[in-house]
């Protein structure tokens, strides 16, 4: 496996990046905030919004390094591809499991597999280490039904049928997600999920952290020279990354809420770091979001043994490891998409 | 695994200045300069042979020296710094 990266992240509002050598310099007005040697690099997220010369987008490209612009608030705004990698027949190959209903809900149906047994352990877990904090009998009837829809998953191969089943687990673990909330609760509670805006404090950091994992997911699957915008749960539209949205789905739980559940329940951020807006839409302060981005990257240096793989990686590779399976899959290496099924 | 780089460039002459120049922006192409003539770069084996390859063809071997420092990959227990010009850490966070 190979090694992980890291990634640069620019919050600073005015910053320019360009290319100077082998280098990525990140310039505000005329003084030069940061110099990193491209190699050491896997991804750049930029938040500002003064942008990035052409050649740094192309060296980037070449590199095969992701480089995302997002909006002050981490919105996804645009990101840049250079000429497409890999094997034109493994896209073909997606391309033609896509448009097929049938082998499309057979990969789909292993993914919501996987995202109902990341769901389920995420309470079982939850109950175990604070039995006395948490509603454990509400948490057991929850895990259960997640158990059995599971079972019935299994056996799907109707994308619509899928859809359903996939929506109403999702119901029953939000349903419990404020429970798994054990400090700051006067500030922060899940209600819901509310998006595009976000209108609380949860529901701000969940959007951001999904945002920070599509971007990973994408650049993964380009890099083993899938096409992220062609899916199989997710159907087509334009501008939607739908593959990288399908391979999310068993990764938000594991990787994006217990980071967030973690920011909240060790006080790494707090209520003062949140603002509401007149539309009353939540937004994160720089500083909060430099916290965020710093929890992010170090949960992604550690260590994890894959469960499918049996191979000691960080849990930044953890993306680039699923887009590996699905296109051993699609190739014909491998009789079915292994999700990740952490424990 | 982290790679100490120093040298030293003879500035004696016109041709030994433009050499100087050379050594320095390769060094920069793969790391960060820590001190004056003492580079620190994060490598992988390939990399660090490349690297070693290009310098070799800039330097005169009559005149500079180039030396080279295998810090491994547990270098942050090797690594002490006092006084001024503070280096990142590449591979820590890395938010501007």
């Amino acid at each position: 496996m190979r090694k992980l990266l890291n990634t640069l992240f620019v919050t600073t509002q005015d910053a320019y990046l360009s290319l100077d050598g082998e280098n990525i310099v990140v310039k505000n007005e005329e003084e030069t905030l940061g110099r990193y040697p491209l190699h050491n690099l896997e991804a750049v997220c930029t938040f500002g919004y003064a942008g990035a010369s052409p050649a740094l987008m192309g060296a980037c490209a070449a590199r095969n390094i992701s480089l995302t612009f997002l909006t002050r608030n981490g919105r996804f705004l645009a990101r840049v591809i250079g000429e497409d990698r890999g094997n034109v027949v493994l896209r073909k190959e997606q391309y033609r499991i896509s448009d097929n209903e049938r082998r499309s809900a057979l990969v789909a149906r292993n993914i919501i597999v996987g995202k109902l047994y990341n769901s389920k352990w995420i309470l079982e877990r939850a109950t175990r280490d604070y039995p006395l904090r948490i509603d454990v009998d509400r948490m057991k009837r929850v895990t259960a039904s997640l158990s059995e829809t599971m079972k019935l998953v299994r056996n799907v191969e109707d994308l619509g049928i899928l859809r359903g089943l996939e929506g109403t687990a999702a119901v029953q673990y939000n349903s419990v997600f404020d429970d798994l909330i054990l400090q700051q609760k006067e500030h922060f509670s899940f209600r819901g999920r509310s998006k595009r805006p976000p209108l609380d404090n949860v529901n701000a950091l969940l959007s951001f952290a999904y945002t920070l994992l599509a971007n990973d997911m994408k650049a993964a699957l380009e890099a083993v020279g899938l096409d992220a915008y062609v899916g199989f749960l997710h159907r087509d539209r334009p501008g939607r990354a739908s593959l990288a949205l399908d391979l999310m789905e068993e990764l938000r739980g594991v990787y994006a809420d217990r980071l967030v559940l973690s920011l909240i329940n060790k006080r790494i951020i707090n209520s003062k770091g949140f603002h509401k807006k007149e539309n009353g839409a939540v937004i994160m302060d720089e500083d909060t979001r430099k916290q965020v981005l710093k929890a992010w990257q170090e949960r992604k240096q550690e260590k994890i043994i894959h469960p499918y793989l049996h191979e000691k990686i960080s849990w930044g590779l953890v993306p680039y490891a699923q887009a590996l399976l699905l296109a051993r899959f699609i190739r014909g290496d491998l009789d079915e998409y292994p999700p990740f099924l952490w424990k | 695994m982290l790679i100490l780089i120093t040298y030293d460039v003879s500035t004696s002459s016109a041709e030994g200045r433009r050499r100087l120049t050379r050594v320095s922006k390769k060094c920069l192409d793969y790391g960060q300069r820590v001190q004056n003539s003492v580079f620190e770069c994060i490598l992988d084996t390939t990399q660090f042979r490349r690297l070693k390859y290009e310098l070799e063809e800039l330097i005169d071997t009559e005149k500079d020296s180039l030396r080279f420092y295998n810090l491994g990959d547990k270098y942050k227990t090797k690594v002490e710094h006092l006084g001024i010009k503070h280096s990142y850490d590449m591979e820590g966070p890395l938010i501007l």
